[in-house]
């Protein structure tokens, strides 16, 4: 199957074959699963980073940049030390809920998620350190709580980091390798995403073609992904009337 | 109502020790020169701001008393604050900024529609706040800060950011607000012209220290206060409108225990008018002359004589039944005169040498 994909005929139309659209719907799943749980806590990281000063914050901070600058590989193998079954929060997910992240869907969004934790972060946190400290004094001052603070003013006012944030960090997670090949293994349908197909393709001879293909797609879904973000922020600052 | 503040904080550059005592409704304000420790002082008041040591009462509640561990934050004083830049939510429309407060506050006797009539406001309610004027964000602050059923409302320099048209344009609105809504307010401020307009009392803050507090037209013919020391000293009275003499286009004004003419006011008889009479435009005299143009010839008895050094003048304080007048004379007018405290004297003013403020 795999070796019918001769270069010429494909090129004419221009279509990709299942498994790739399978490739694509995994990657984009990935990245979404990725995202809705790793933004919340990013901006949850951001919050405190900015507001609060505590024994540890460096190290927090430190931490939660490491993904950025350590080898994909490595933060993939403490991902499997950690929540891998017999790993200390991987043993506990299995035998309590049955639950398996190593070399499945879930696995996958486990890495990209830790991986593009930094680059999400990041954003929100420039974002909160632009929202005037002095409005949420004014809404202190009108009755309003710490948690209603943030609800209500904070979080809006940073929206658009946030949201830049979001797409930013969903459109690096298309990309995630390293972590994931390492943590969630190449397995098509389960955890084989874009760049993982494309690696894929490039072991076996006569693959460049389908690569290419593949690579285009990873390319033209990243573009929509930044130029989105443009757009939204712009949208957004406008509407706050910046 | 009573406000009982008392702080002492240590900055690097300024030791703060201030104490004072509001007793009753009106605007008190707190007056000096910038970094003084107006600003501070409100937000200790407001919760904002910890100092080393404080104690803040308001009617009899404890609101912080660092001796006794008690610090109540921001959200739970029912202190409403209005900032020099008037901080809307850039996110809300004015009327979500208006009810911000209100929605957070047990109902109270401040009603939405008489606050956004009171001060004019009305249609600027779907807008947002950048597109509004400074002057226009400024009272929408504090339409938000009253709407919040404050039990004190704090006022921090509101109108320093705006231009002297803008000023002008917001001065007769919080005039009216002090007489509509029974509220108290402490006004940071270091404009003579608010005080003059809108002070029922006064506590001069000046280095992180209180040089003198009590009521306006006391506090401003005071010769040993800074207030008196200016070039446009001068005294302040509240008066009431008591005749209309339209044959001679005059109206009878009478506060502080003497009577005043001024130029025929639109006022109707018994309303409140305050009125400033600068120190340099007043003229002492021994005996009532003949033939003169002035229409007051108010005696009185001289309090206390300031010589002012570097101007080559000074300063006489004239106690009138139970007010003050401030006169600014030569020395050698003090000579010729022979007078000494507790001497009578009469200050002849003219009538139109008295600024009427307006309610």
């Amino acid at each position: 199957m795999r070796c019918s994909c001769n270069a010429a005929s494909r090129s004419n139309r221009l279509i990709l074959s299942p498994e790739e659209w399978e490739a694509v719907r995994l990657t984009l799943e990935v990245a979404a699963r990725a995202v809705s749980v790793g933004l919340p806590l990013a901006v949850l990281t951001a919050w405190v980073l900015v507001r609060y000063r505590f024994p540890g914050r460096a190290l927090l901070n430190a931490l939660v940049h490491l993904p950025l600058v350590v080898p994909p590989v490595v933060t993939g193998w403490l991902l499997l030390i950690v929540f891998g079954i017999r790993g200390p929060i991987g043993a506990m997910l299995y035998d309590w809920f049955g639950i398996r992240l190593v070399f499945t869907t879930a696995g996958a969004s486990l890495a990209a998620g830790v991986m593009t934790f930094p680059v999400m972060m990041r954003a929100v946190r420039l974002s909160l350190e632009t929202v005037d400290p002095g409005l949420e004094q004014a809404a202190r001052t009108l009755g309003a709580g710490r948690l209603d603070r943030l609800i209500n003013v904070t979080l809006p006012l940073a929206s658009p980091g946030i949201l830049v944030g979001g797409i930013v960090g969903y459109a690096t997670c298309l990309g995630e390798f390293g972590a994931v090949i390492t943590f969630a293994a190449n397995i098509p349908g389960q955890t084989q995403t874009l760049p993982l197909a494309i690696y894929a393709a490039l072991q076996v001879p006569g693959g460049e073609a389908k690569a290419a293909e593949l690579s285009l797609v990873s390319i033209t879904l990243a573009l929509i992904g930044l130029l989105l973000a443009e757009w939204i922020g712009k949208r957004i600052n406008t509407a706050l009337g910046r | 109502m009573s406000l009982k503040v008392s702080l002492h904080h240590r900055f690097p550059t300024m030791e703060m020790d201030i104490a004072f005592e509001v007793p009753a409704a009106g605007v008190t304000m707190l007056f000096g020169p910038s970094g003084g420790g107006k600003t501070t002082t409100i937000a200790v008041v407001a919760g904002l701001l910890r100092a080393d040591s404080c104690r803040v009462a308001v009617d009899g509640q404890v609101l912080a008393d660092t001796q006794a561990g008690v610090w109540l934050p921001p959200e739970r004083r029912r202190v409403g604050l209005v900032f020099q830049d008037a901080r809307l939510f850039p996110h809300m429309s004015v009327a979500t900024n208006l009810r911000f407060g209100m929605r957070r506050a047990a109902p109270g006797p401040v009603r939405f529609d008489e606050v956004v009539e009171l001060l004019g406001i009305g249609a600027l309610l779907a807008r947002r706040p950048h597109t509004l004027s400074a002057g226009e964000r400024q009272r929408v602050a504090i339409g938000r800060a009253l709407l919040a059923q404050p039990r004190l409302l704090l006022m921090d320099e509101p109108l320093a950011a705006l231009d002297d048209a803008r000023k002008a344009e917001i001065l007769p609105y919080l005039a009216q607000l002090k007489t509509a809504l029974n509220l108290p307010v402490i006004y940071v401020t270091h404009a003579l012209d608010e005080v003059n307009r809108l002070a029922d009392s006064i506590v001069l803050i000046e280095a992180g220290r209180v040089k003198g507090s009590g009521p306006v037209s006391e506090i401003a013919t005071r010769t040993d206060l800074p207030l008196a020391r200016r070039d446009d000293a001068g005294a302040l009275l509240v008066c009431r409108v008591i005749a209309h003499d339209t044959g001679r286009e005059l109206t009878r004004l009478e506060g502080g225990g003497a009577a005043f003419w001024v130029p025929l006011l639109d006022a109707p008889l018994q309303a409140e008018r305050r009125i400033r009479i600068p120190a340099r435009e007043v003229i002492l005299a021994g005996k009532v002359p003949d033939a003169i143009s002035v229409h007051n010839i108010v005696p009185g008895t001289v309090r206390r004589i300031a010589a002012e050094g570097a101007r080559r003048s000074v300063l006489v304080e004239i106690a009138l039944p139970s007010a003050a007048l401030l006169g600014r004379v030569t020395p050698d007018a003090i000579t010729r005169l022979a007078l000494s405290p507790g001497a009578p004297v009469l200050a002849l003013i003219k009538s139109t040498s008295i600024e009427v403020l307006g309610a």
